[in-house]
């Protein structure tokens, strides 16, 4: 033993370290993936809490944001402004938009079956894909710069500044969600009306506002949740929507639908298997995970992990 | 059998042989050319899918989503079985009546391993753990090398000419018609009615939900397997969610429930975008918009739960010929309710 | 006279709510027994708990000597229990003949290539169903609505279609939820009449959830009085309406 060069031993720690600081790695690419998967997942689990609908068009709400966010950047730098405002008009459009459609093609069926509202939905998904196909072209288009990609080292382990600003912000908005529905006025009118939409509007709740207020909000912050996707990376196409949209879903499901820390809980959990099924297994089956997953907290407790099972009433 | 049974049968008899003769003449005589067959014969295809789905979603009131799976695992069997057996002529169109059978037989299995579980969740849960299923059948056809892998498979006999698919349509409908109409298609309905009250009244739910959801899957697979032999060759991208929702599009316009409906929706929805072709960037998003439009005001669809029955259609203008009724007297009166006695 | 229905200690709770304990009883054959209690009491919790729509947390229950451990609903039909429910639950968008006829289903033993392909037990069966289907119809004075849409039926004919489709399953022991919520004295003396002749025709048992008084009292040969989930008190009627216990739990002390 005494006799090992020393540069052998220094290799084999060495060595060690770079597994470990590549797991380390492997697990912030997660957590940053899984921050923008939890900031969309929190728009289907809020809207899913108050209306009961799985909101089919969300995921392209994203992707519209996308579209935004790379036709305002020009614009900000004709006028010399940074790029990063192009997160305003992102949020302020979807929001928007998050609105629009639930005036237009969700409030007429709130009292439909809910066969309709879901055949509504995908209407409304391919409307906007499709839509976007036509304005935008199906071909897949670059995003310029937003945030500096210059590496920060923190503790050996190697960040980019926009891995950093995505988590940081994603948590900060979401804990902020979370303090808004529990102790605002408004969150409280949010909870209520999830629980009984007649009783709601018997306590002098607007109803109809609440709701198109919960699609906003939820709708800004998948705003928010496609820059950061956009920034990570940097090509948009009208059908980017669909499967991160997927994707999220089944975050917010896995964590509980309808339940806001479950959404978070769901999105991290998502991000970080997939980035380490990418890593340590194989990039092709990562989407093959991911449905696995939904599968299995399907059969297994649908009402997912921080969900708890109500039963009807006969 | 009553009589009146008898006479029924024999009346819908002759149309479906009138109607099989004139598929018969107008592909062997050469009335219509080589594209327009083709269309028809999309045409039954479609109509096989859009009846079977509303078996699942009209019927049984559940949506699936995955439909188009089961539609390429019966059009990958019976491709594969048809290409091992190499034979041609009449013992190849045996061959492909029984790739048909196996491709719908092994589409049968799958809809029940997943609709065994799948069945147990409601509404929304059920529509996406079927679109999750859908996509993983998808998924799983794209990577493996005996079906062609990426490129897909190629040089399949073209066995589905006009009369063969328009013969096969023919019976498919009938059966699942028929099924409609016997116990097994009461209980079906008796759970989209009210689940509770279904169980009340002596049904196990989960029995006839899984069967619903088989014979659904059995008869994509057939329409697959047809499909399959009229296009020649095979790509998974064929049956990815946007077929899935494209069926959908037909069975909701026709109306849930209504097999008329899907028939018609089927014929119309195959036609419309071929003689549309240049207007072939805009299908999906007048599509999308459509589907939006038909929900918010005719949710119903364009037959909601209506049926035509030939013998009622030839009753109904016999009395009126005979003064016996006046014409179109419901549609002046609607919805009759009964009043208290 | 045999039980057919007993059980002992049964109850149920809701996360740490208690709606119904110690739930004790034995209904012989051919009994008429009324089961009230204000509302909330726990009545329909407990017809739940007897067709297995709720598992119950504690205590047995036991149909014509066999017991019902963990059995679905549709198992329990077809052991010889049958309900109604206190909101009508009908096949709205079928025909009155169609909820009867889905209700003998089970009976029915004609296989699904038998029925697609329309071998002789389909037409057997079907004919034999309809039959049985018409004269249970024509009990309740329904045959000539048989081509009628359930949804369609004025609201008194609806309530007694629920009891002509739970007694197409055969019952040994029928549930009725308040069937004459909703109707006026006639169409509840009507009711009477139609419930003792069933009693009478089909030989079943029957407890019944009431809260209109003068059908309780004119039928019911003894009475339940169910307060919080537990039984109070138990007897004949002329008992039970001057029992002190009962008169508190209706008027509050």
């Amino acid at each position: 033993m005494q006799n090992i060069p020393a540069r052998t031993l220094d290799d084999l720690l060495v060595l060690e370290d770079k597994r470990m600081v590549d797991f380390i790695q492997q697990l912030i690419n997660g957590l940053q993936i899984g921050s923008i998967y939890a900031l969309v997942a929190l728009g289907y689990t809020m809207v899913y809490g108050i209306v009961k609908l799985i909101n089919f068009a969300h995921g392209d709400v994203i992707m519209i944001g996308s579209y935004v966010a790379i036709t305002t950047i020009p614009l900000l730098a004709a006028f010399g402004a940074p790029s990063w405002l192009c997160i305003i008009a992102s949020v302020l459009f979807c929001a928007f938009l998050g609105f629009m459609i639930e005036a237009v093609a969700y409030r007429p069926l709130r009292n439909a079956p809910r066969l309709c509202s879901i055949i509504t939905a995908i209407g409304m998904s391919l409307f906007l894909e499709n839509l976007a196909m036509l304005v935008f072209s199906p071909n897949p288009r670059p995003v310029p710069r937003i945030f500096s990609t210059k590496p920060i080292m923190v503790g050996g382990i190697q960040f980019t500044f926009n891995t950093l600003l995505t988590i940081i912000v994603s948590v900060s908005l979401m804990v902020a969600i979370q303090f808004f529905v529990k102790n605002s006025k408004t969150g409280r009118a949010m909870r209520a009306v999830s629980e009984d939409f007649g009783a709601a509007k018997l306590m002098g709740i607007n109803v109809n506002r609440t709701i198109s207020l919960t699609f906003a909000i939820g709708s800004g912050l998948a705003a928010f949740g496609s820059v950061f996707y956009s920034s990570t990376y940097p090509l948009v196409e009208p059908m980017m929507g669909s499967m991160l949209g997927l994707k999220a879903f089944i975050a917010a499901v896995l964590g509980g639908i309808g339940i806001i820390p479950g959404a978070i809980i769901g999105g991290l959990i998502m991000g970080v298997a997939e980035s380490l099924t990418k890593a340590y297994i194989n990039s092709q089956l990562a989407d093959a995970v991911v449905f696995g997953i939904l599968i299995v907290v399907l059969l297994v407790k649908p009402s997912g992990i921080l969900g708890k099972n109500t039963k009807e009433k006969v | 059998m009553t009589k009146k049974t008898l006479k029924s049968y024999a009346v819908n008899l002759i149309a479906v042989m009138l109607l099989y003769g004139t598929m018969v003449y107008l592909s062997e005589s050469g009335v219509l050319s080589r594209y327009y067959s083709g269309i028809l014969v999309l045409v039954c295809i479609n109509i096989m899918l859009a009846v079977s789905l509303n078996l699942t979603t009209g019927c049984l009131g559940q949506i699936a989503l995955g439909h188009a799976g089961f539609m390429s695992i019966g059009a990958y069997t019976a491709a594969l079985f048809t290409k091992w057996l190499d034979l041609s002529g009449a013992a190849g169109y045996l061959g492909y009546f029984g790739g048909l059978i196996l491709g719908g037989l092994l589409a049968a299995v799958f809809g029940f391993i997943i609709g065994l579980p799948a069945l147990r969740l409601k509404g929304d849960y059920l529509a996406i753990i079927t679109l999750g299923f859908g996509e993983i059948i998808r998924a799983i056809i794209e990577n493996m090398q005996f079906t062609g892998g990426a490129q897909g498979l190629r040089s399949i006999e073209q066995f589905s000419t006009l009369p063969v698919a328009s013969g096969i349509c023919i019976i498919s409908v009938g059966l699942l018609t028929a099924l409609m109409r016997s116990r097994h298609g009461r209980a079906i309905l008796s759970i989209r009615e009210d689940d509770i009250a279904s169980e009340a009244a002596g049904i196990n739910n989960t029995y006839y939900r899984t069967m619903a959801f088989t014979i659904a899957a059995f008869f994509a697979g057939v329409a697959g397997g047809v499909y399959a032999h009229y296009i020649g060759i095979l790509g998974a991208k064929n049956f990815n969610f946007s077929k899935s929702v494209e069926i959908i599009i037909i069975v909701v316009l026709g109306g849930l429930g209504s097999f008329t409906g899907s028939i018609v929706a089927a014929i119309l929805l195959t036609i419309l975008p071929e003689l549309l072709r240049d207007f072939e960037n805009y299908r999906m998003l007048v599509y999308s918009i459509a589907l939006i439009l038909i929900m918010i005001f005719k949710p119903s669809g364009i037959f909601g739960r209506y049926e035509f029955s030939l013998t009622r259609a030839i009753t109904y203008w016999v009395d009126v010929f005979k003064g016996k009724r006046k014409p179109f007297a419901a549609l002046r009166s609607r919805n009759n309710k009964e009043t208290e006695d | 006279m045999e039980s057919v229905l007993i059980t002992k200690n049964l109850g149920i709770s809701f996360g740490g709510l208690k709606a119904v304990s110690n739930f004790d009883i034995d209904l012989t054959e051919g009994e008429l027994v009324g089961l009230i209690g204000p509302n909330g009491a726990g009545k329909t919790t407990i017809f739940n708990l007897l067709t297995g729509v709720y598992q119950p947390t504690e205590g047995t229950i036991t149909l014509q000597g066999k017991n019902v451990h963990r059995k679905r609903p549709d198992q329990l039909v077809k052991m010889g229990i049958a309900r109604t429910f206190q909101n009508i639950r009908l096949f709205k968008h079928l025909s009155v003949l169609d909820n009867v006829t889905i209700a003998c289903n089970f009976q029915m033993r004609y296989s699904l290539l038998g029925g697609m392909f329309r071998l002789p037990g389909y037409w057997r069966e079907e004919l034999a169903v309809k039959e049985k289907a018409m004269s249970i119809l024509s009990v309740f004075g329904l045959e000539m609505y048989a081509d009628t849409l359930a949804d369609n039926l004025p609201y008194g004919k609806q309530r007694k279609l629920e009891i002509a489709r739970a007694l197409a399953t055969d019952p040994k022991v029928l549930l009725l939820d308040e069937p004459a919520a909703g109707m006026n004295p006639t169409e509840t003396n009507e009711l009477m009449n139609t419930i003792s002749l069933v009693r009478k025709q089909f030989g079943i048992t029957i407890l019944l959830i009431e809260h209109d008084m003068s059908l309780v009292l004119g039928i019911c040969e003894r009475i339940i009085v169910l307060d919080y989930g537990q039984i109070i008190a138990s007897g004949l009627p002329g008992e039970i309406v001057n029992d002190p216990k009962v008169i508190a739990a209706y008027l509050g002390t």
